[in-house]
């Protein structure tokens, strides 16, 4: 049905998680919702209940304290859901690369669809990175790609 | 009266209801945007996040909670119904109760302690409006002569100019039936989330979607309340109960969360305070 497509890509509500960052990062993702940049004029709202996320903005490397929240807000998120790894840290450890107590990056415990670069990243990128997440949304609706490549 | 004009206004109430209240609450996100400095989103929102709460796939924690969830919408729309064919406020009053009831139940059934807290608090916050609706019902009673809503049609002047404190009561039980601040005791707005999302924690996806529209259902008869106090004309009314949804919005931006005895005691100080004092002043002035 278009309706039901549209309105999934028209109403994403985004689940923010900090892995273990600076925070820097978190931050940035709370300013996308300032009058300045008011992402809310396409719908996002951040909902602090993965039950009833379509998004999952991760930040920071993981580390493995947290890999096992990871996992269950994951698996708590109701299908169709896409996730974004916000920041260097979440994309490949950043500047926790090779610390022990770290995994080195969101996809090493979940599938990742999108990665938003920046240390921190900028609420422009973050927003950027949601507009692409929402395309493969509805590419998930159709049974199309269901993560990235190179995600595990 | 005959049977058949009831009838037609309270199916097309019950069909264009969803369409209102949607309106409505994409009104009060577009305002409270503004008032915020933002832009906000448009006004179909609310309808494209019904669209994609109902496209979700189905995940529950406990499959009473559907039931619940179900009856919580049946009976909202029967006490709906009953109000548009002109019928007993005791008994819309009395059902909604119970419609509050079953999703306060819907959150107990399933093992959470944020849906417990949350399903608590919706227990004290029906504590906290029932009885001012009751006792509103009452008032219009001794005013009117009768408990229908028919009734009050059929009086020959509005009851604002007889009931104004009755009618600010009212208002202090809108603000607390539509889970606005200072009264988002229950489940707290999305940004402040200490409780999660409290009574409605537990439910996801289709069953949400559900629960939104019974809040549609459930804001359009608060209004259409609201909009009873000036029936003669009925425009006045709904342009009475349109002041009373802005108002309402202005003080869920400008008011932080009560704790819940702060909410009980206000709107059991106040609001049956006001009634009481409304209706002895009634007796005694005419």
């Amino acid at each position: 049905m278009g309706f039901l497509k549209r309105a999934r890509v028209k109403s994403p509500w985004i689940l923010h998680y900090c892995t273990g960052g600076c925070n820097g990062c978190d931050i940035e993702i709370l300013a996308c919702l300032t009058p300045l940049y008011d992402v809310e004029r396409f719908g996002m709202l951040n909902i602090g209940n993965p039950k009833h996320a379509d998004v999952l903005m991760i930040t920071g490397p993981v580390n493995w304290k947290n890999r096992e929240v990871l996992q269950r807000l994951y698996a708590q998120t109701p299908d169709p859901k896409v996730v974004i790894a916000v920041g260097a840290c979440a994309a490949t450890g950043g500047v926790f690369h090779n610390c022990v107590n770290t995994l080195g990056g969101v996809d090493k415990v979940i599938p990742v669809d999108v990665y938003v670069r920046g240390c921190a990243a900028r609420p422009e990128a973050i927003i950027d990175g949601v507009v692409l997440a929402l395309q493969k949304l509805e590419e998930k609706r159709s049974g199309g790609v269901a993560h990235a490549a190179g995600a595990r | 009266m005959t049977l058949t004009w009831p009838i037609i206004i309270a199916v097309a109430a019950v069909l264009l209801a969803p369409l209102v209240g949607g309106l409505l609450r994409g009104l009060d996100r577009k305002l409270t945007a503004r008032m915020q400095g933002r832009l906000g989103p448009p006004l179909t929102q609310p309808f494209y996040d019904f669209g994609k709460l109902v496209g979700k796939s189905r995940s529950v924690s406990s499959r009473a909670s559907i039931a619940w969830v179900w009856s919580y919408f049946l009976l909202t729309l029967t006490a709906f119904a009953l109000f548009f064919l002109g019928q007993d406020l005791l008994v819309v009053f009395f059902i909604l109760a119970f419609a509050g009831g079953a999703l306060a139940f819907g959150a107990l059934s399933a093992r959470s302690p944020y849906a417990r807290f949350g399903a608590n608090r919706e227990l004290l916050q029906m504590l906290s409006y029932e009885p001012i609706l009751l006792l509103a019902a009452v008032a219009i009673y001794f005013q009117t002569g009768g408990f229908t809503v028919y009734s009050v049609f059929e009086a020959n002047q509005p009851l604002l100019p007889f009931l104004p404190l009755v009618f600010v009561a009212v208002l202090v039980a809108l603000g607390i039936k539509m889970r606005k601040s200072p009264f988002d005791i229950a489940a707290s707005e999305h940004a402040h989330q200490e409780l999660v999302r409290g009574v409605y924690t537990e439910y996801s996806g289709p069953h949400l979607a559900l629960i939104e529209l019974t809040h549609w259902y459930e804001l359009v008869l608060l209004m259409a309340f609201l909009a009873l106090f000036w029936v003669q004309p009925l425009w006045v009314g709904v342009l009475i109960a349109f002041a009373a949804y802005f108002l309402e919005l202005w003080i869920d931006n400008i008011a932080a969360r009560l704790r819940w005895s702060w909410m009980l005691g206000a709107s059991w100080g106040v609001g049956i305070g006001f009634i009481v004092a409304n209706l002895v002043l009634l007796s005694v002035l005419l």
